[in-house]
């Protein structure tokens, strides 16, 4: 957690970045492969327009994902963390399940939870909540005993001891789970958001604009839901630097 | 102040390492623990601390059974059990934080004083004084070195102004000149402020600085407590004195008895 983002190297990647698809823009000459000249001008019109719209849908999805997610893996995980026995009991379960990739599962939630946007805010906090579980049920399963027994001592009951120990022990690996999952769920969000709705970067991008062949204008959403992801990876980042501090001291 | 009833206790399996046991400690006394691993000194500093329940049998404390921790109790452990991600300040303050999260309930903080950030803040920066630590006070734990952080330990305890303190292998693993220093502090502590203190430990030595009286206890299962008076206590760096060197030799024949 050393290496910093600083200004600077950001600017520079993003030139580069720019500087690479006019190339490809030059060498491909076709309509599909717009040059960024173009479109980055449409993005910063219609990102106040229509496209904005869109792109508040995904980014108020996103966020309500992240945040039932959280709220329901944290306890979950820590009550495991602190219950050998209870833990014993469903690792087999989480271990199975963990690994499947839930986006198949989006006809099935359609299906139970309807086509509101309930149910894509679901599938992605599925996908986040199971990587939050596995890091906040180990890092409370590798709190010392005596760390728990000498803060109770000093009067801590269970609120308490979440307040002080296990929830400022699990934020690190909460913040470092959220930041590799956080592609993953606008990956399933774009694919969940092509179907069933009328708003959303997903929808912009393919229904919108690429199935019209309006090329400039689907650049622009995929242009918004980079930025998008860019953006929350780059918040988590930061918020992980400022509560790692204490570990940059070692 | 301390009176141990009839107490049976075992883990949960296994055979028990205390039945019908008695002991009694005085307000004002000072105390050691001593005995091989094994022998439940750490879970007899734990029944007291109310962090365990006795099977059977009662704890009074100021002769009141003691049900859960108990606020003027305060808990030194070995390994100190500060918080990795809060500086020696933050740690320090940890009992008074929590003291205002719940109010002065009686049950998690003392009912008869209420506390305000002031007063909290001016304990904190006393005891970090008192105990050297406040030039350090905004290092992380890992930073600090073992005895600095036994003493970030020991003002964590301190600010909540304990009537008695327990103390579990404190001095273990400290070098000669630091554990002396950390003898001490305690002894003084006594000495000012007539602090009852308990302090578990395997090592002779420090059993014989540290307690006027010594408790053994035996490895297995303790019914009887084999009581030493020890007028050799407070001796630091000293370790030649005779009268020293013939009471560590008279703890150790009684321990050779017990094992």
């Amino acid at each position: 957690m050393k290496r910093v983002l600083k200004p600077s190297s950001a600017l520079i990647g993003f030139l580069m970045f720019l500087l690479i698809w006019q190339v490809l823009a030059w060498i491909i000459r076709q309509p599909i492969m717009p040059s960024p000249v173009e479109v980055l001008p449409l993005f910063l019109t219609s990102i106040f327009g229509d496209l904005g719209i869109h792109f508040l849908a995904s980014t108020g999805r996103v966020l309500a994902a992240i945040g039932v997610a959280v709220v329901t893996a944290v306890p979950i995980g820590l009550g495991l963390g602190q219950l050998p026995k209870l833990d014993r009991i469903f690792a087999p379960l989480i271990a199975i399940v963990y690994p499947i990739p839930k986006i198949v599962l989006l006809p099935v939630i359609y299906v139970l939870i309807g086509i509101t946007d309930v149910s894509k805010i679901f599938l992605i906090a599925l996908i986040i909540f199971f990587q939050i579980l596995v890091v906040v049920r180990d890092e409370a399963a590798n709190l010392h005993p005596e760390l728990i027994l000498s803060v109770r001592s000093l009067g801590a009951g269970r609120r308490a001891l979440f307040r002080y120990v296990y929830f400022p022990a699990s934020l690190p690996a909460v913040l470092t789970a959220l930041r590799v999952s956080v592609g993953t769920a606008i990956a399933v969000l774009f694919i969940a958001e092509q179907s069933l709705t009328t708003y959303g970067l997903g929808y912009y991008i393919v229904v919108e604009t690429y199935q019209v062949l309006r090329y400039p204008e689907m650049y622009t959403g995929i242009f918004a839901m980079s930025l998008l992801g860019l953006a929350l990876y780059l918040v988590i980042y930061h918020l992980e630097l400022k509560v790692y501090r204490y570990q940059d001291q070692k | 102040m301390i009176e141990i009833k009839n107490l049976t206790f075992a883990y949960s399996g296994r055979s028990p390492i205390f039945e019908g046991f008695n002991w009694r400690v005085g307000r004002g006394e000072t105390w050691s623990v001593i005995g091989p691993s094994g022998c439940g000194k750490t879970t007899l500093l734990y029944l007291l601390a109310g962090l365990r329940r006795p099977l059977s049998g009662n704890i009074l404390i100021d002769d009141v059974a003691l049900r859960g921790p108990r606020p003027r109790s305060g808990l030194v452990l070995q390994d100190h059990g500060l918080l990795p991600w809060a500086t020696v300040r933050e740690n320090a303050r940890l009992g008074l934080t929590i003291w205002e999260f719940y109010g002065s309930d009686g049950k998690h903080a003392p009912s008869d004083i209420q506390l305000n950030k002031a007063q909290a803040d001016q304990r904190v920066d006393h005891w970090l004084e008192k105990l050297g630590m406040n030039h350090l006070q905004d290092q992380y734990p890992a930073r600090l070195s073992r005895g600095q952080r036994q003493r970030t330990a020991i003002a964590r305890t301190l600010v909540m102004e304990p009537d008695l303190l327990l103390l579990d292998e404190p001095f273990s693993a400290l070098d000669a000149p630091t554990r002396e220093d950390l003898e001490n502090v305690i002894i003084n502590l006594h000495r000012e402020s007539n602090l009852t203190y308990i302090i578990v430990t395997h090592d002779i030595e420090v059993a014989v600085v540290m307690g006027p009286k010594i408790l053994a206890l035996s490895e297995g299962f303790n019914q009887n407590p084999h009581i030493l008076e020890n007028e050799c206590a407070g001796i630091i760096g000293n370790h030649n004195h005779t009268g020293f060197h013939h009471k560590c030799e008279e703890l150790r024949k009684l321990l050779g008895k017990l094992t």
